[in-house]
């Protein structure tokens, strides 16, 4: 039985709040460093065997299954790195800048143990620029690690070998594309942002060429407890194929915004309603976005719905995403798409709140953040930012909507990295289910060969 | 007198180098520490990260010019970060932003006369659920829901500037 809100342990937001207690003395009083026995008993692999028992899900976004991917790394690979992305950049996302400042040594003990069952002597972790005070406390952390020996360090570990990290804080400078994670590993490298195409990908062939997983901050954090209690027991927290605690940051018009641990399969409607106590001056909601920007918007009847990975793709209360009236947007295979748990990051609006701004400021960032390296994003967002910003400030042209659908459908699946995506999904989903809104605002003539986008 | 690096600063160069296996890697740290000691990225600053890192220029030049921390001019002793993305605007992070700059005379992206201050623009700085907000080096002024609060923050930070600095003293050794 998946945990409710009432029976549910914290494992990750712990210490959350709690002052001064970052510290290494602190984070020792509170078990830090004490799953780092109990792995090293153990042979890598079966480090590994517990992670993919324990269901957990990558939560930067994509969700995929963790246990799984460190598999990937190649049999008999000599040099493996490990990278942790604390580029958390994902508007409405706030959940690994609190982990990072709360609780950097659980952060440090998972980096340990997932570099333990990968075979991984130097991991990396890679912080967003303007986390300045988070980087500060990191690094203070990270010299802490180091001077109690559990950095830097040889460990006995099992077959009566030894094993030894040495971990690396580097920090970004301002661009949102180096989450990505092939991007991140060219900023590692020194290099401009720019993500790589897949294949390879990074599992066979990743930072400085080797072999190299790629993990979330959050997904680390949840590690030590698994070690701890089992990947069995792990499991059983969530829902069938989700394991663990789900981190939610709910921002926007809700009476208690904030980042909570919350139960895997929690309903969103509860969320909004229990969780965060409704929306502010009782209100009516308009629109959600359940997990960063990228993620298209849910309406106030497709709430009902679990903010699990799965769910949030498959459930039929939620509409899928259009390219335009009636032709559902296809992103692989025949799959619709619907939404997407992605980065825990809701953003809760109100029925006061102006559709066309929200979906203008959405398509600004994007057009902001492009690297510029395929043309379809670098040209598609900016002129995605154009359109929509004509129909925020009420100048719409006639044909707008469709022309917003037409570029963004060119955009999507298109693209080398998921940016081109996230851009093309939010724009299409406020076209689904905001259209009337999107073409009230269309006011001007329409456009004449002088005048024309 | 050219630019030069100081010896504390030199000692860090290398320290940073030894913790990647190739000195390219540590272009960014090196740029963050040459930031900090020289307040921007001049054409002279780039040259000497691309001598003491044995790089192109070019691809020195090309690092910086990418990432919008890095910058190519002077900035304001506090670097005013002020965000209006979707959770900051749905709760008046325009606002604020309007605020400040009627407040201190300038647009985002200048600089006030006496130096005291710069204002970003910023896209979500990881806040949300403390929306509005603004950064200013180590320093969050969050929940921004009041104009008495944008007053005070500026007149904290006139009292008590906020520099961007990147690494304690002294870098953690590999190994150490």
């Amino acid at each position: 039985m998946p945990v409710t809100r009432a029976d549910m342990p914290k494992l990750v937001l712990c210490n959350m709040g709690v002052e001064g207690q970052n510290t290494l003395a602190g984070a020792t009083a509170r078990g830090a460093y004490s799953r780092i026995a109990k792995a090293l008993a153990m042979a890598p692999a079966a480090v590994t065997d517990e992670v993919k028992k324990s269901n957990l899900r990558g939560r930067g976004g994509a969700g995929f299954p963790t246990g799984l991917k460190w598999t990937f790394i190649p049999k008999g690979a000599q040099t493996v790195y490990l990278v942790v992305n604390a580029d958390e950049s994902e508007p409405g996302t706030c959940k690994d800048r609190e982990i990072l400042f709360w609780d950097p040594h659980l952060v440090i003990e998972g980096i340990f143990l997932a570099s333990y069952a990968l075979g991984c002597r130097h991991a990396y972790l890679y912080i967003r620029g303007e986390m300045m005070r988070e980087h500060h406390v990191l690094q203070r952390a990270v010299a802490e690690a180091y001077k109690a020996g559990w950095l830097g360090r040889d460990h006995a570990c099992a077959g009566g070998g030894s094993f030894k990290l040495d971990l690396t804080v580097h920090r970004g400078a301002g661009a949102y594309i180096c989450g990505e994670e092939t991007a991140l590993l060219n900023s590692l490298e020194g290099r401009r942002g720019w993500p790589r195409l897949k294949p390879p990908f990074p599992a066979v062939k990743g930072v400085w060429g080797q072999p190299t997983i790629v993990n979330n901050v959050e997904t680390l954090a949840n590690v030590p407890a698994i070690i701890e209690k089992g990947g069995e027991w792990f499991a059983g927290l969530g829902t069938p194929k989700s394991g663990g605690t789900r981190i939610l940051g709910i921002s926007g018009h809700v009476n208690k915004p904030g980042v909570y641990e919350l139960p895997m399969g929690i309903p969103l409607r509860e969320v909004i309603y229990d969780v965060c106590g409704g929306i502010r001056g009782g209100r009516a909601l308009k629109g959600v976005i359940p997990g960063g920007s990228s993620m298209p918007i849910l309406t106030p009847d497709e709430i009902d719905v679990p903010m699990e990975f799965d769910a949030l793709m498959t459930d039929a209360r939620i509409k899928p995403v259009e390219i335009r009236p009636g032709v559902k947007l296809d992103i692989g295979g025949g799959k619709q798409l619907r939404t997407m748990a992605g980065s825990g990051g809701v953003m809760v609006m109100d029925e006061t709140t102006d559709m066309a701004m929200v979906c203008w400021r959405i398509m600004k960032f994007y057009a902001h953040e492009s690297c510029g390296q395929c043309t379809p994003c670098r040209e598609g967002t900016g002129w995605l930012e154009r359109v929509t910003r004509r129909l925020a400030h009420g100048e719409g042209r006639p044909g707008d909507v469709e022309l917003a659908e037409s570029i963004a459908s060119g955009i999507a699946g298109n693209t080398i990295c998921p940016l081109g995506d996230a851009a093309a999904w939010p724009m299409l989903a406020f076209a689904t289910k905001f259209r009337a809104e999107l073409q009230s605002k269309i006011t001007a003539a329409p456009a004449t060969a002088h005048g024309a986008a | 007198m050219p630019l030069s690096f100081s010896t504390e600063s030199a000692r860090r160069i290398e320290a940073l180098i030894k913790q990647y296996p190739d000195a390219q890697a540590a272009s960014m740290p090196v740029l963050h520490l040459a930031q900090d000691e020289f307040g921007f990225l001049s054409d002279e600053a780039i040259q000497l990260v691309a001598t003491a890192l044995k790089l192109p220029v070019s691809h020195v030049y090309g690092v910086v010019t990418f990432y919008t921390m890095f910058r190519r001019e002077p900035a304001g002793t506090n670097i005013l970060r002020v965000c209006t993305n979707v959770a900051c605007m749905l709760t008046g992070g325009y606002d604020v932003l309007k605020q400040v700059c009627e407040r201190l005379g300038i647009q985002p992206g200048e600089k006030t006369p006496d130096g005291a201050f710069s204002i970003v623009e910023e896209e979500c700085l990881a806040a949300c659920a403390d929306a509005p907000m603004a950064l200013c080096g180590q320093r969050y002024f969050l929940r921004l829901d009041s104009k008495e609060k944008v007053d005070a923050m500026i007149e904290e930070l006139r009292r008590q500037p906020q520099l961007e600095r990147t690494l304690l003293p002294g870098p953690v050794e590999k190994g150490a």
